[in-house]
């Protein structure tokens, strides 16, 4: 389980986050929605040790976040990065086993690269593309090796930061099925952060609507449409009107 | 307040953000240092930085050196014979190379010619988020990115600089045999004679420190860079601008602590 308590954040003057409170039980897949710069990637990285908050207290199974050994807590998380983040001068394979090439969970390089190749298949993608390096793949191929190196050490908690940024539909579709698909055959818990609304009936088990610093609504995927919460209805909806201004 | 006192302020501001900055690069550079003891150590990224900054930076600075050496030879024949001493030629050119312009030329070519890329490359993977990646990773970025680097350079400039003296001292003797009539016997006699262990010594040692701070300071500036294409930018101009003044700078501090009388 997954808690964030009173979590504020503030880069200089802007207040990002001015109080998150927010549970995600273990095993399930909690999608977190709301509009461009509403601080959704900086509680991500709040969770993940990249961001410090200024206040409030994050635990993952009862243990703070902030204490005991930083490895080991890295070590139980895979992260698919908006941008997917891969290494430009490693090929595919090294970025994908790049945490099993090295520190604690080290494999030899040969069951490393295997490691790396059967990850490759089950995002999609051939042998072949082991060898090329990211620059030589189209932005859906990058997203999906992303998704392979995030899924490479097995992790039990996997987050997911806009997943299908850029991409068209066909291939979201594709990626939001990958993620379902994997999350529920590993029993990982998962986090991901979206605005696209075909992510999160693809993925959710339940979301969360972060608007203002704060979590406006959370519940059960099936209750998004009925929240009569009225910022949930104007982003699902895509109003211009309502009370989540237009211009921010 | 009055035009007196906003100027005061904005020397303050200027001065605390220099101090400021000052103590960052240096809590930087020791966090940076204190990485060296600590495993794991990457020893392919050292391998491929050594690469880099060495193998990679010998042309350019062995053809400054060289044609550094042909012109000091022209200059001091020519202030020379103001003296009738113009036999002093490959003595002060051998000085003068071993001393000075080997490592400060050859650490300022360095300076733009790795400072910059290694700002630039830093700067991009954190735009990108590859430096978060790195973390989520389990992997520390200073171990990974930037002790390799500053690491590779404090070993590979002193070299570089070693080779560039060679070549330097080689381009003062093509051009004082070849155009100021010396005889090749003779100027290098005049060349071995005069130079000491500690010339040469002097300057490898400012080569290792200059090397440091090209690296330190094109990882610094990449792993603060700003955001976008602009904040790469900025932070690689920084990254060449104070590699650059800190080895005029440092090059001062160490010819004084190791000439002055």
């Amino acid at each position: 389980m997954i808690e964030l308590r009173d979590v504020h954040k503030s880069f200089g003057p802007i207040d990002v986050l001015r109080g998150v409170n927010l549970s995600i039980p273990t095993g399930s897949s909690m999608v977190i929605i709301g509009g461009s710069g509403t601080g959704k990637s900086v509680t991500l990285k709040c969770v993940l040790g990249l961001v410090t908050p200024d206040r409030g207290s994050i635990t993952l199974d009862g243990q703070d976040v902030t204490r005991g050994d930083r490895d080991a807590f890295l070590a139980r998380f895979g992260m698919l990065f908006q941008g997917g983040a891969l290494f430009d001068s490693l090929p595919v394979w090294q970025n994908v086993a790049f945490r099993l090439l090295r520190g604690a969970l080290k494999r030899p390089k040969d069951e490393a690269r295997a490691i790396a190749i059967e990850k490759l298949r089950r995002v999609g993608l051939k042998p072949e593309v082991a060898d090329k390096f990211p620059a030589e793949l189209s932005g859906g191929m990058q997203k999906r090796v992303s998704l392979a190196r995030a899924i490479a050490a097995e992790p039990e908690i996997i987050f997911f930061d806009e997943p299908t940024t850029g991409l068209d539909p066909i291939m979201s579709g594709v990626i939001n099925d990958l993620i379902r698909e994997i999350v529920v055959e590993m029993g990982a818990t998962a986090m991901t952060i979206t605005h696209d609304m075909s992510s999160v009936r693809a993925i959710a088990d339940n979301v969360a609507m972060l608007h203002d610093g704060v979590i406006q609504w959370s519940g059960p995927v099936a209750d998004l449409d009925q929240s009569g919460d009225p910022y949930v209805d104007q982003f699902i909806s895509g109003r211009a009107d309502g009370p989540i201004e237009a211009v921010r | 307040m009055s035009m007196i006192a906003q100027f005061l302020a904005s020397i303050g501001a200027t001065v605390l953000g220099f101090l400021a900055t000052i103590g960052r690069v240096t809590i930087f550079a020791g966090n940076t240092v204190s990485h060296l003891i600590r495993p794991p150590f990457y020893g392919r990224e050292f391998g491929a930085a050594l690469i880099q900054i060495g193998w990679l930076s010998l042309p350019v600075v062995g053809m400054t050196a060289l044609f550094t050496g042909g012109a000091l030879a022209l200059q001091i024949y020519a202030g020379g014979a103001r003296f009738n001493a113009e036999t002093v030629v490959p003595s002060i050119v051998a000085i003068g190379l071993t001393r000075e312009l080997g490592p400060v030329l050859g650490g300022l070519m360095v300076a733009a010619r790795v400072a910059s890329s290694i700002a630039a490359e830093i700067g991009t993977m954190k735009v990108t988020e590859q430096i978060d990646a790195l973390t989520t990773l389990s992997t520390n970025p200073m171990k990974y990115l930037t002790l390799p680097r500053v690491l590779a350079a404090t070993l590979a400039v002193p070299v570089l600089v070693g080779v560039g003296d060679v070549l330097g001292i080689m381009g003062g003797f093509l051009v004082g045999v070849g155009r100021l009539d010396f005889g090749a016997a003779t100027y290098l006699h005049n060349t071995l004679d005069f130079l000491t262990l500690w010339d040469v010594t002097s300057g490898l040692i400012k080569g290792a420190v200059f090397g440091f701070l090209v690296a330190l300071m094109g990882c610094y500036f990449g792993m603060n860079s700003g955001r976008g294409a602009q904040g790469v930018g900025r932070a690689t101009k920084s990254a060449v601008v104070a590699a650059s003044v800190l080895i005029l700078a440092s090059n001062y501090l160490l010819t004084e602590l190791f000439f002055s009388a």
